[in-house]
This record gives structure tokens, sequence and C-alpha cells, in this order.
């Protein structure tokens, strides 16, 4: 894979005429998809592509085409040429781009993980025999994920990760589940077994009447899986530096009032400790970390090249988008064991749902209760509880009114794969936090 | 890239009960002004093909993008793999072969070719939209886009089904933030809501053309605006927020794969059961939504459906009365209930599951001053800025961009951070007027998201104003 884009690398650089030079991305993946429902299989299947978003320039001038390869060097280089010669023809219709910026210096890198993925018989027979006498649901995801950049400078880079992500839940009856997930590089049958034997542990606690709670201010404990929904959220625009200078982030207040999350509350970007490979789609390479939330302040931003000319400040590598791949939020000093306990009274969240703004600007966010969700007293898990909506600032749930983080952190590879399979992480713990207000 | 297809499937495909190729080939274009600025013009092609197979009491499939007769065979072979692996483990009536094969066609009627105005043409149209998008000093950020589609997909079996058709689509967007101090808002066009099947024509069609000046002076009007008030209220909703309402408490709950539990992983379940359909009163006798995927010009248009299903117009709740679920071939024979031909996919690399299409509230008799003027306590909500529901789609809360108070049967002051909650399952039932055919528009969003793996899909849906009795609404920080 790795050779064959970089002899299309070459084939496009022996293309270019007079000052041409281009930047070009790669992406592809070899994926199984096996689906599930009522622990039989739903859907199973599996596929291959792969892709080359090229950047041509000239001078200011330049135009990005994608194309979908066909896997052989023949057709592909048709397809490239004439991509070139499209993009040539519609470059010269475009204006010089004022905010154009691409790596000049050579950075090149490669990093490969070793393919220790199990056969797909295997996996399927463990996840069967979990599911027997359960109600099972869910999606089993697995394969080769691979990323390379290459431009006319003799820059390349090349990431290879070979990834399984079993996302899946066990029903009780109606909403009633357990959420769980299994994702990694080496399928081992033994944490899975422990994984699946935990999450039927819970499902026994949803088989008691469910908990009806009028809306109000509760204390609630957020499991890293349900903060991630939280985080993730706010890294739709909270962290890119063009929202922030366009004053649509929903970090506002605290970019202009100077609101403050909580002091324990840490947000960085690592890059070191992440799974998304370390170079972008213009060859700048992520620095390890970047800070982005400290002590509860703002610290830095995300700044994509772009960004970097329309704002005078360097980049840090970050995508167009400027939005996180491998979000970590510190841990605190709430040991898990504890947390029963010091909730007390109150709600055990372990995933939330749909969240959306109520107002951007206050950052204030909607969203649901979902999957396993206990009303606790005194400690001790009474009884799970009926969806509720909530309906809460970020710097309330998370500034004055959070009461603690958990020592300990849950990695989540993201198992979203809207056009392809995620490379994104979140490293969370979970969330002590009072007054939290239900509104549905 | 057509050239030989067929030949090619029929050579590498292997024997088996039923095996099936559907070949997408799309090609896209974005423009942006950003800010005066034109960003990045994005151009893409994307061909691939996914071959199902179904046999022995298997179903498996494969998505390539090498269309080479080794190609083709190397993803039958995969594709049962799959369906030999996973035989005895289906989900019961999941692999099942159709019964009939299908030929047919269909494309988009276009007036004015995407190809037929040069690439300038259209970059001065934005950078123009862009300039009236910037109408004060407060405004800190604003844009134009135009996002053009073409897919062309063809549906071949062994057993002779030959389907082609050819899909235009355009995806105009406008959009300027106001900001003084913490405080930001953003009025928009299009985008989310307002896709349709065609050429540039559909520019002039949905008012892109004149819509920036209103834009911006209503983001700027927000600004001084004061919150919407949290109290009950009746809620007249405009039809860009009508859609998202259809969209998200008709449509997905009443997909019948997510009610046969396919999706209680991800999207999430339905508040609606099988034994519903035909008995339950879905709302009040003014509602009447059809599955139209036969409308000219709405998004998610069609002939067929991903798996060869001939697609017509039917009645889902007609006055009220829940008639039909929203699920395909597959889907029916497992629930044993008629449906609709809506088993669709996003693209070649992902397989067909049940989603809305064209789903439409039916225009009813009011027009919009006499839906005014019939309100003495109410707000008229524009514009969709914030959607959460939960997994059941029952329970919502959903935010508008634009909104104005109702006093006495008339329009009043301009408010800020409009929000509205409720629960489906009586949401509708407070429907106490709908728009007639003066307020009907057609509209629709290219990012339906749902599915493991994932899929956001076109869907369309046309819609008039309409009025809820006594809804919850309240406004922001």
């Amino acid at each position: 894979m790795q050779e064959y884009f970089y002899e299309l690398a070459e084939f496009a650089t022996s293309q270019l005429r007079g000052e041409e030079v281009y930047t070009c991305s790669f992406w592809a993946e070899d994926s199984d998809f096996v689906r599930f429902n009522g622990s039989r299989v739903r859907q199973a299947g599996n596929t291959k592509q792969s892709s080359i978003t090229l950047d041509l320039i000239e001078g200011r001038r330049h135009c990005r085409g994608e194309l979908t390869l066909a896997g052989d060097v023949q057709v592909d280089r048709v397809r490239l040429a004439r991509m070139l010669e499209n993009l040539r023809e519609q470059r010269a219709y475009l204006p010089e781009d004022p905010f154009l910026l691409y790596a000049i210096e050579i950075r090149s890198s490669e990093r490969t993980q070793p393919h220790r993925l199990p056969e797909p018989d295997d996996v399927l027979a463990q996840i069967m025999k979990a599911g027997e006498g359960r109600d099972l649901v869910g999606i089993y995801a697995a394969g080769g994920m691979h990323s390379g950049f290459a431009n006319s400078l003799g820059q390349r880079n090349w990431h290879s990760s070979f990834s399984y992500n079993l996302d899946w839940s066990f029903y009780h009856t109606s909403d009633k589940a357990v959420k769980s997930s299994y994702a990694g590089f080496e399928w081992r049958p033994a944490a899975f077994e422990e994984k699946a034997r935990k999450a039927k542990d819970q499902l026994v606690l949803l088989t008691h009447p469910a908990h009806t709670i009028s809306t109000g201010r509760y204390s609630v404990f957020l499991a890293p899986t349900a903060l991630y929904e939280i985080i993730d959220m706010l890294s739709w625009g909270g962290f890119g530096v063009r929202a922030h200078r366009t004053k649509t982030t929903p970090l506002l207040r605290m970019i202009e009032d100077g609101v403050q999350l909580h002091p324990m509350v840490h947000i960085q970007e690592n890059t070191h400790d992440g799974i998304a490979p370390d170079f972008q789609d213009s060859g700048f390479i992520r620095p390890g970390k970047v800070s982005l939330i400290h002590e509860g302040r703002h610290r830095d931003y995300l700044v994509s090249p772009r960004s970097a000319v329309e704002y005078g400040i360097p980049t840090n590598g970050a995508t167009d988008a400027e939005s996180p791949l491998s979000l970590e939020v510190s841990p605190g000093d709430l040991p898990q064991e504890e947390v029963l306990r010091q909730l007390g009274t109150g709600i055990y969240i372990s995933n939330l749902w749909y969240l959306n703004y109520s107002d951007r600007s206050a950052c204030r966010t909607t969203g649901m209760t979902r999957f396993a969700t206990f009303w606790v007293e005194n400690g001790v898990i009474q009884a799970p509880l009926n969806v509720m909506r909530f309906d809460e600032t970020v710097y309330r749930m998370l500034g004055e009114n959070l009461e603690g983080l958990t020592r300990e952190r849950e990695l989540i590879l993201d198992p979203r794969s809207y056009g392809r399979r995620s490379n994104h992480s979140t490293c969370v713990p979970g969330a002590l936090i009072r007054d939290f207000r239900l509104t549905l | 890239m057509l050239d030989g297809i067929e030949r090619r499937f029929r050579e590498a495909a292997p024997a088996v009960d039923f095996c099936s190729l559907r070949l997408v080939e799309k090609q896209q274009e974005q423009l942006l002004v950003r800010r005066g600025v034109l960003q990045p013009v994005h151009t893409s092609e994307d061909i691939g093909a996914m071959l199902t197979v179904i046999h022995a009491g298997g179903l498996g499939y494969a998505a390539t993008s090498d269309l080479s007769t080794a190609g083709l065979r190397l993803a039958g072979s995969c594709a049962l793999d799959w369906a030999r692996r996973t035989a005895d483990a289906n989900v019961p009536g999941t692999a099942e072969p159709p019964q009939n094969s299908v030929t047919g066609e269909y494309a988009t009627p276009v007036e004015q070719p995407w190809s037929a105005v040069p690439l300038r043409t259209k970059i001065d149209l934005l950078r123009e939209q862009c300039e009236r998008l910037k109408a004060g000093a407060c405004i800190v950020d604003w844009s134009a886009a135009l996002w053009y589609g073409e897919q062309n997909t063809l549906y071949l079996t062994l057993d002779g089904s030959h389907v082609q058709q050819r899909v235009h689509y355009l995806v105009p967007s406008l959009s300027s933030t106001a900001n003084r101090g913490s405080e930001s808002q953003t009025r928009s066009f299009g985008g989310h809501a307002l896709a349709r099947q065609g050429g540039l024509e559909v520019l002039e069609q949905t008012g892109f053309l004149t819509a920036a000046p209103g834009i911006a002076e209503q983001a700027m009007q927000l600004l001084d605006a004061p919150n919407c008030p949290s109290e009950r209220r009746d809620l007249l909703l405009a039809p860009d927020q009508m859609i998202l309402q259809i969209h998200e408490s008709i449509g997905h709950p009443l997909e019948l794969d997510r009610i046969l539990g396919d999706e209680r992983n991800y999207a999430g379940t339905s508040f609606v059961t099988l034994d519903m359909f035909g008995r339950y009163r879905y709302g009040s006798a003014l509602l009447n939504v059809t599955f139209d995927p036969t409308r000219p010009g709405e998004l998610a248009s069609y002939a067929f459906d991903d798996e060869g299903q001939p697609a017509r117009r039917e009645y889902i709740i007609r006055e009220g009365l829940l008639l039909r679920p929203l699920g395909g071939r597959s889907s029916q024979q497992r629930a044993g209930l008629d449906g609709v031909a809506n088993a669709r996919a996003s693209s070649w690399n992902r397989p067909p599951i049940d989603r809305m299409a064209n789903l439409n509230l039916e225009p009813g008799s009011s027009s919009f001053a006499e839906m005014v003027s019939s309100i003495e306590c109410g707000i008229y909500m524009k514009t969709n800025c914030s959607w959460s529901i939960d997994d059941s789609r029952n329970k919502f809360q959903f935010g508008c961009e634009w909104a104005r108070l109702i006093e006495g049967g008339e329009l009043g002051a301009v408010v800020k951070n409009p929000n509205y909650r409720g629960i489906s399952a009586t949401f509708w039932q407070s429907l106490t007027a709908v728009g007639s055919e003066s307020t009907f528009q057609l509209m629709g969003t290219p990012f339906c998201g749902k599915g493991e793996p994932n899929q956001a899909i076109r869907v369309g849906h046309a819609s008039p104003a309409g009025v809820f009795k006594d809804v919850d609404v309240f406004g922001g920080a």
C-alpha cells in the first residue's frame, strides 16, 4: 500500500509543469464489518477503499481534487493524469489564495504497526458465544487503516495501523441496555470475556423496575463514556482558532468574559498518545501535545495552516476543521471505587446521547441519558432510571458544580465510520457533578 | 467507466443463489467564499461497487473500487465467504433473495446544468452574495457556498435486473454571524435544510439569489433582541423547522429497521411498535404524511431503491392515523407489514438500510396570515439550529435561529435563542393548523446519519408551516 502510494506520488511529480508543486494525502482501509441484532448477524461484509486528495499549486493559485483509487497502477495513473489536467484547467480561473500555506521543510516519517488482528471466524464465534441467552446488538469493525502524505518537494509520511472495534450493547428490554466496547490492536479473548462479564453483571441491575424522577437538579456521576459525549460536543468549534477569532466558538464567554472551568480541568490534544497520524494534509507535523484548557482557563488553540496565515500565528498542524483528533482530559484524584459513596444520592450515568447546543454562546448543551443509567441512594444503586433530558452549561457542569474527576480514565477509540473508519481517540476520566439540571 | 461493467460482473460473479452489483459513480464540486476570500475549490471523483451475495441461507457483501474482472471476482468471493460464514447465524428473514427482476431508469430533470456555467461566474456569484452578507460592522463571520453533486447508480443482478439512475443535486448555503462581546448570533440559509435535485435553477427556485441581505439583517437584529420567554405558548413553525420536526419525530421513529431493533446500539430504537400500524393515532386529523419519491426536484426522488424495489408514493399517516412503516423489502418480510421502497445506501461502500428518502407533510388549508391571527399567545420560530431527541425518538428539544412573538393574533417582537421541547407521542396530537400550498416548501438535507457502519445520506422533506397548541418554549443562558 505504502509503495503503491509513493509510486503514484512519483508519477504525479513527473507530471508537473513549470513552477507547479503539489501536496497529496492518501487514505485507505480494508475493513470487515459485522452487524448484530438479537445476538444474530444482521449484515456482514467487507469494504476495501482508498483515495488521494491532491492540491495542485502554482504560485498562490491552487485547487484540490479527490480521487478514489482502483488499486491498479495503470488505471490510477490515467485517472491521476486526468485529474491533474482538470485541476490545471480549473486553476486558471481562480484568484490567488492569500491564506495558502504548505510545509516546505521536508519531514518524512514512517510508522507501521504490526498486523495482529484475529481471524474473523474466531472473533465471530466468541461474540456469538458472549451473546448466547442475551440480546446483543452492535457492530464489529476490523482491519487495516493507512494514511500517507507526499509532496513534490520529496516529503513522504506513512502511518499504518490494524485495529478492531467491537461496539455493542446487551439489551434487557425496551430502551434498557448496557453499552460496552472492546477496541484495540490485539484481540485477547480473556479481556473480551471480562468485558462481556462486567456488562452482564450490570445487565442484572436493569432487571429491577425502572425508576422515574421529576425534572430538577441532581447530583450525578458521568462515567468516562458519558463525559466523552460532553467533550466531543465541545470539540465542535471549541478548540480551533478560527472559531475563536470569528466569535462562533462555544467557549466565547471564556474568551471574552474570562469565565472559567474548575481549576482541576485540563484538556489537551495529545497526538503523542493518540492513534491518529502526526502529519496532516499540507505536510505539517503535529507537536506531541497542545494544551487547550489549563487549570480551567483557555491556554492555546488548534491552528490549521490556513488560519496560521489568516491570523498571523504559527500552525500546530491542525486539520482544516481545527477539531481535535486525540483529545485528553487529565485525571482527578477521585478513586473509581469511591464514586458511589461520594455520589450519595443521585444518578449514575453511563452514557449520554444526542447532544447539541441550546445556547451556543453560553456553552449551554442539551442531551439525553441513555443505556445504563441508575438511581442511587446512599451510595447504593437502587434501580435503572427512565431516560431524562439535561440542559446545562459546560461552565456549570465542569466549573462551579464539578466535585471531582476520577483517578482512572478510559481511552475511547471512536467507533464512528461515516465514509470511512475514524482514527480519533479520547482519553477521559469520570466526573462527579452536583446540581445537574434535568428538564424533561 | 460503466463500459463493460455488466459483462465483467457476469464473468466475475460466483455461482450462487443470488448476486447483485450496485455501482455508484459520484462527482462533486464545492465552492465556498468566506469573508470575501475564495476557499480552496474542491472537486472529487468517486467510483466503486458493492457485490451482494445471498447463498444457502447466508448473506454477505463486499465493496471494492477495483472494477476490473479480477477485482469484481475478488469481491464476489469475499461476499460469498461472508455469506457462508454467517449462514447459520443470520437474523431470520434477512437473507432472502428478491422474487422478481426489474429494469428501469431515472434521471433528475435539469434545466440549467452546473457545467453550463463557467467556474468564474459561479465564484463571482458567491462573492457577490458574500459581500451582501457583511451588512454591518458587527458581522464577524460570513460565507456563501455551493455544493454540487452528480451520482450515477447502476444496479444489476445475475437474474436480469438492470436499473440505472442519474441524480443531480445542489446544496446552496449562506451564513452570517453577528457579534457583540460574549454574544454571537448566526442566521443561515440552506445548508442543512434547502438542498434539492436539479441544476443551477435551484438557486432561483429556493430564493438563494435574494436571501443574503435579510439573513444579515436578522443576525444583527438578534443581538438586540431579548431572550425567548420561558413559558407555554402556541407554536407556529416555519417550513424550515417543520422539516426537522418531521424528520426527527416522524421519520426516524417510523423506520422499520429501528422498530425491529437493528439500530439499538447506535441510532436508537423507536417508541412505535409493530402493533401500532393501522391503529395508532399519531397526530391530529390534520396530520397527513406521505413517502413520495416521485416528486420532481425533491432531494431523495428516485424510481427504484438500492435493492431494486420500484418506488411509489404512499401515505404513511392519513388524517392522523398511522398506516405503514418506512421499511424496505427485507424489513417488510421480517415484520410482516407493507412498507415502502426505501432500502438505501450512502454510497457503494455501505450496504442498504431503511432510510427516509422523501417524507412530506401534505399541505392543509390555512394561509400564513390565518395561522398567525388564530394565535392569542404564541411564537413563530424559523430555521433550525439545534436538535436533540432521545433514542426512542420521543423526548425532544429543538432550537431555532430566529423567532417572533405572536400576541393577540399579530406578529410582535423578535426574540433570540428560541427553543422548545416536547414528546413526539403527544406533540403531533397538538397540531391545530396546517398551512396551505402558499406556505409549502420543498426542502432537504444531505446530512441524515444512521447505521452501523455509519452512513450519511440525502433525504428530502416538503412541508407547509404548522401550528402546535400549548408548547413549552424557552430561551438561552
